[in-house]
């Protein structure tokens, strides 16, 4: 059971509302999917509690309807590649 | 022993401990192998846990770090993170900068 990019975005804005959310999806297949998370509100937190925020967002689906997730997480001005 | 007890005992007992999806040796996943890579390239010695091996370890390790998939890195009973983080901080020489400020042997690789 795959799940679709836009439920993904979903989830993850209603969690942490201040975020731009990008997705991809990796292999075409709605099951392997990298999502860059950028929030303002993850000032302060470390890289084990920002993805723990959006995991907590996705309710349970990481590691089951949906298999693979490429996390990458910061607040506005980091540097992601 | 509780599953709880098992790990708790594994990740404080070992500098460095990687719960992950078959061994060293022979990863069954792209997430752990890459980390294996990565600890095998900075020469770090920790020992592998294979949650394919027990369904009990395999849950009991992710509600021991509130954190839903495997692999997951342990350094000196921390949690440090599962394959992304460590993937981005060695990328960002912080992951060598955290094994070095635990005390944990890295080999400094010379330049190609």
């Amino acid at each position: 059971m795959a799940m679709d990019a836009g439920e993904i975005e979903r989830l993850i804005k209603a969690r942490v509302p201040d975020a731009e959310v990008t997705i991809r999806d990796l292999a075409g297949d709605g099951d392997h999917y990298a999502a860059t998370v950028i929030a303002e509100s993850f000032r302060g937190k470390s890289r084990v509690q920002q993805h723990q925020i959006v995991y907590e967002a996705l309710k349970g689906e990481m590691g089951g309807k949906l298999h693979a997730l490429a996390l990458q997480t910061g607040t506005p001005e980091s540097k992601l590649a | 022993m509780s599953i709880e007890n098992f790990i708790d005992n594994e990740v404080k007992g070992n500098q460095v401990v990687l719960f992950m999806k078959g061994s060293p040796q022979a990863p069954m996943c792209g997430f752990s192998a890459q980390v294996v890579q990565i600890l095998d390239y900075l020469g770090v010695s920790y020992k592998g846990l294979n949650v394919l091996d027990s369904e009990e370890l395999r849950q009991g390790v992710k509600s021991y770090s509130n954190w839903p998939t495997i692999p997951q890195l342990y350094v000196k009973g921390e949690f440090v993170g599962g394959c992304d983080i460590v993937r981005e901080m060695f990328q960002a020489g912080e992951l060598q900068s955290l094994l070095k400020e635990k005390g944990v042997p890295v080999k400094t690789p010379t330049p190609a």
